[in-house]
């Protein structure tokens, strides 16, 4: 066999462009969607295409962009975290909880300076992060359970913060980033911008990235390659829970209050923004890319059903649809490309 | 040879799979009250002319008779219907559902509304189960019990699901020498009540002990038929594998000499390693520049050694030392750092189909090229640098691992240990299914590594792939070394002997 193998490679070259393109669908798909999505809205309202209406949709993306970060890095890992929404309210509600409020908030909270305050809610989500990877990699509990768990607990130390009040104030350095802004740009767009662009270098050009891949495309392959895969998927549970906590504490600044359940809707917004994108849901494939195209789809659907004269009621029906037929292409892209590396 | 009518008669079976002809005019019969032992070498048929019988394959040409009357089974079913039970080779069980519900798969008692009866099930399951001498929760998980359990649990179903016919089909592997006694007095009980039984295995001891007939198949032929009280084992072995017949490249009928054992620095020391059903007080030393092949049947523990001195399993008891350290490895990740390496058997198992070549064989060694960034221009070389010297076809890195043939994609699996060389490289099953040039191409590569200084041992269950490569080899029968060839004339027979 040795010598006398014809090289695969001819016949990959002369299958050609239908092969490439069909390899490549899970890239495509979502592409060809946020641009129909963009030409159909630009035509159906006037007010839709316009540079201001395009720094709405940067702005309203921009919270759900900083929790994509992370959970990118979880679904390449072919794991889920269902608990992001939750800890991204927690760590916002305790940022404002260890900063000193107005009188009429009536929240027996701790007062501290701002940077201390901002650590020790740092330090609260990554230990939460560390919660979740402790219970999927050393426990064992599938992390779709562990999460639903974590969801609930985060929830519930949110409730305790704040016990059904609200409270305002952030450190001046959270307010800024969450809702000021330079030269007319908006500082958490350029925060989530720099979030995204960290979260894509690491995964191309570092190792860490690679191992992501890595055990994401045959995690029983990187067993036996002697890699220590318990480590990364600890280490992606921790990344998604801090990347959560970043956008809580700028979500909280950027909508001006901090309280319960004020990031249900994130959850699925984040998980559909990353799915949607193309990223597959069995590991190995997509990446921050793929993330950034997927909150624009979200973002341009969102801010578009605004624009045009829509049932609201409809807008949440169609929301859905739109991510089922993002999973059903993100499903049959993976079938696609398995047959394609036969 | 038991007279009268046979159960069952198939006449002139031919069967192929693409151009690969797995049966070539097969005949046979069985008698009711028969134990009918069936031997030959892995791939020699045997499996293929079962599932005829019990439906599988229902593609073939020849004669089916069943009591005189000619049948066409088209499913599983209509085997079912008619009498005809198998425990496959592959384990077939379903590992989420309960024990009860397995021994009773297909047929559950139900009441008049068609409801389950679980109590009554779980009764009866319990019942049957004890009778073969099996204490076990039948509300348990099925898949939650060792490997072993599970086959007895699979094994019993069929025994005691009434069928006229009943076909084992290597069903002793996983077993223990006590179990393998209950499943013998079973078989000889169903005899008496005028069971038709067909007892596959490579353990021949066992089938001349237990069975009245014994059928040799060879490369698709039905190669000899006698009685068992009038053959014996080196006889049935010689008709196995055949005396310069069939003109096999190597076909290592004829001693072979081992060289005298190496003294040479011992890299691996392994003491008294017990794991659950599969291991029992292995101990065993590994030298530098020596390969020590470790031979046995599908099932004797080999693969569960194998991933013990790779960190994948954890042992129940015994230690491994490591050029004198003793060693627990906590993960493969720390296996891999003392200096271990495995390649599995299945490929599926180590290399990633989606990605390129030189990703495949760089994973294991990025942490030697780079600390914190990748450094892809290295990787290549590193990669094409491998590819050159096995010989790895097409020679382009970038490709995907999924566009290579089999035989490449094992070299990958090698390439990947081979830049920066492990102190010890364990090779479970390295050239099956592999053709002749594609197995030389590996024996030279481990024979390379070997004269670089390498500690290597090779797991196999084909004897021809211990003989080509090992200095000494050790004999695993049911989770023990029962034989250790070293300076000493080896061959095929004195291994199957041994096994
Ligand atoms: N489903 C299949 N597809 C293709 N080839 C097969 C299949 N099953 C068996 N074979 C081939 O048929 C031959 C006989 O195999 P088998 O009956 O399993 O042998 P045995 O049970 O004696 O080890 C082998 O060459 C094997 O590779
Ligand atoms: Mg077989």
């Amino acid at each position: 066999m040795a010598s006398s193998e014809t090289a695969p490679a001819a016949g990959q070259r002369t299958r050609g462009l239908a092969s490439f393109l069909r390899s490549q669908m899970r890239n495509i798909a979502p592409f060809l969607t946020l641009i129909f999505l963009s030409a159909f809205f630009a035509v159906a309202s006037p007010s839709f295409a316009t540079i201001d209406n395009l720094g709405n949709i940067l702005t309203q993306v921009s919270v759900t962009g900083v929790i994509a970060v992370g959970l990118t890095f979880v679904i390449l890992c072919a794991e889920i975290d269902l608990s992001i929404a939750s800890i991204a309210n927690v760590t916002g509600i305790a940022v404002a909880y260890f900063t000193l409020q107005e009188s009429y908030v009536n929240i027996p909270n701790i007062p501290l300076p701002g940077v201390a305050a901002i650590l020790l809610a740092l330090l609260l989500c990554a230990a939460l992060g560390l919660v979740n990877a402790l219970g999927l990699t050393v426990i064992g509990i599938p992390s779709f359970i562990m999460t639903l768990a974590m969801m609930q607990i985060a929830a519930g130390i949110s409730a305790l913060l704040v016990r059904g009040q609200i409270a305002y104030k952030v450190p001046s350095l959270i307010t800024t980033l969450g809702s000021g802004s330079i030269g007319g740009i908006p500082w958490i767009v350029i925060v989530a911008a720099i979030m995204l662009l960290a979260g894509h270098l690491v995964l191309t050009y570092t190792r860490f990235g690679r191992y992501v891949y890595m055990v994401g495309g045959n995690r029983e392959a990187a067993e036996y390659s002697g890699l220590n895969v318990k480590l990364i998927l600890g280490a992606v549970m921790i990344i998604s829970a801090v990347c959560s906590g970043i956008g809580g504490m700028l979500g909280v600044a950027h909508f001006g209050s901090a309280q319960q359940n004020e990031f249900d809707t994130y959850l699925l917004d984040s998980i559909a923004a990353v799915v949607v994108g193309g990223t597959s849901l069995f590991g190995g494939r997509g990446g921050i890319g793929n993330t950034i195209v997927g909150l624009f789809v979200l973002g341009v659907l969102n801010n578009g059903l605004d624009h045009v004269n829509i049932d609201s009621f409809l807008k949440i029906l169609i929301r859905g649809l739109i991510l089922l037929a993002a999973l059903i292409i993100n499903v049959y892209a993976q079938r696609l490309r398995e047959k394609a590396a036969e | 040879m038991p007279e009268g009518r046979p159960i069952l008669e198939l006449q002139g079976i031919t069967k192929s799979f693409g151009g690969v002809e797995a049966l070539r005019g097969v005949d046979f019969a069985l008698h009711p009250g028969e134990i009918h032992g069936l031997v030959g070498e892995n791939g020699a048929g045997k499996s293929t002319l079962m599932k005829i019988i019990a439906g599988v394959h229902t593609e073939f040409s020849g004669r089916f008779l069943i009591d005189g009357q000619e049948r066409h089974f088209r499913s599983a079913r209509d085997a079912h219907a008619a009498g005809i039970a198998m425990v496959h080779q592959e384990l077939s069980v379903a590992p989420d559902l309960t024990v009860a519900e397995n021994v009773f798969l297909g047929n559950q008692p139900t009441n008049a509304l068609g409801l389950v009866q679980w109590r009554r099930m779980a009764r009866e399951a319990g019942e049957q189960l004890a009778r073969f001498g099996i204490d076990v929760d039948p509300m348990s998980r099925l898949g939650d019990l060792p490997i072993g359990l599970q086959q007895l649990i699979e094994i019993a179903r069929v025994l005691f699901s009434g069928a006229r016919i009943v076909i084992l089909d290597e069903p002793t592997s996983a077993l223990s020498p006590p179990e393998v006694e209950r499943l013998f007095a079973t078989l000889r009980r169903l005899r008496e009540e005028g069971t038709a039984i067909v007892f596959i295995s490579h353990f021949i001891e066992d089938i001349l002990r237990v069975s009245d007939t014994v059928t040799v198949f060879r490369n698709g032929r039905k190669v000899a038929e006698t009685a068992s009280a009038a053959t014996t084992k080196g006889a049935l072995i010689e008709a196995m594998i055949g005396r310069g017949g069939e003109a096999l490249e190597h076909s290592y009928t004829d001693d072979l000499m081992l060289p005298r054992p190496s003294d040479s620095q011992v890299v691996l020391k392994v003491d008294q390693l017990s794991l659950a059903r599969s291991l029992k007080d292995v101990s065993f030393e590994a030298r530098a520049g020596e390969v020590l092949g470790i031979y046995g049947f599908m099932g004797c523990g080999q693969q569960e050694l194998s991933r013990i001195l790779f960190g994948k399993l954890k042992p129940d008891a015994g230690t491994l030392v490591v050029e004198g350290a003793p060693k627990t490895f906590a993960s493969t990740a720390a296996a891999r750092r003392a200096g271990v390496a495995l390649v599995p058997e299945s490929r599926r198992a180590m290399l990633f189909h989606q990605e390129p070549v030189y990703k495949n064989i760089s994973i294991s060694i990025l942490d030697r090229i780079s600390s914190l960034l990748l450094k892809p221009a290295q990787e290549r070389d590193i990669a094409q640098r491998q590819v050159e010297q096995l010989q790895i076809r097409p020679p382009v890195v970038g490709l995907d691992l999924g566009m290579l043939s089999g035989g490449n994609q094992q070299k990958v699996a090698l390439a990947k240990w081979l830049t920066y060389p492990p102190k010890l490289l364990v090779l479970c099953e390295p050239t099956r299914g592999m053709d002749v040039g594609a197995k030389n191409d590996v024996i030279n590569i481990v024979r390379d590594l070997r004269a670089r200084g390498l500690a290597i041992i090779v797991l196999s269950t084909e004897p021809e792939t211990v003989l080509s490569l090992a200095d000494r080899i050790l004999v695993l029968k049911r989770g023990t070394l029962v034989r250790e060839f070293k300076n000493e004339p080896v061959s095929k027979d004195r291994l199957l002997e041994a096994a």
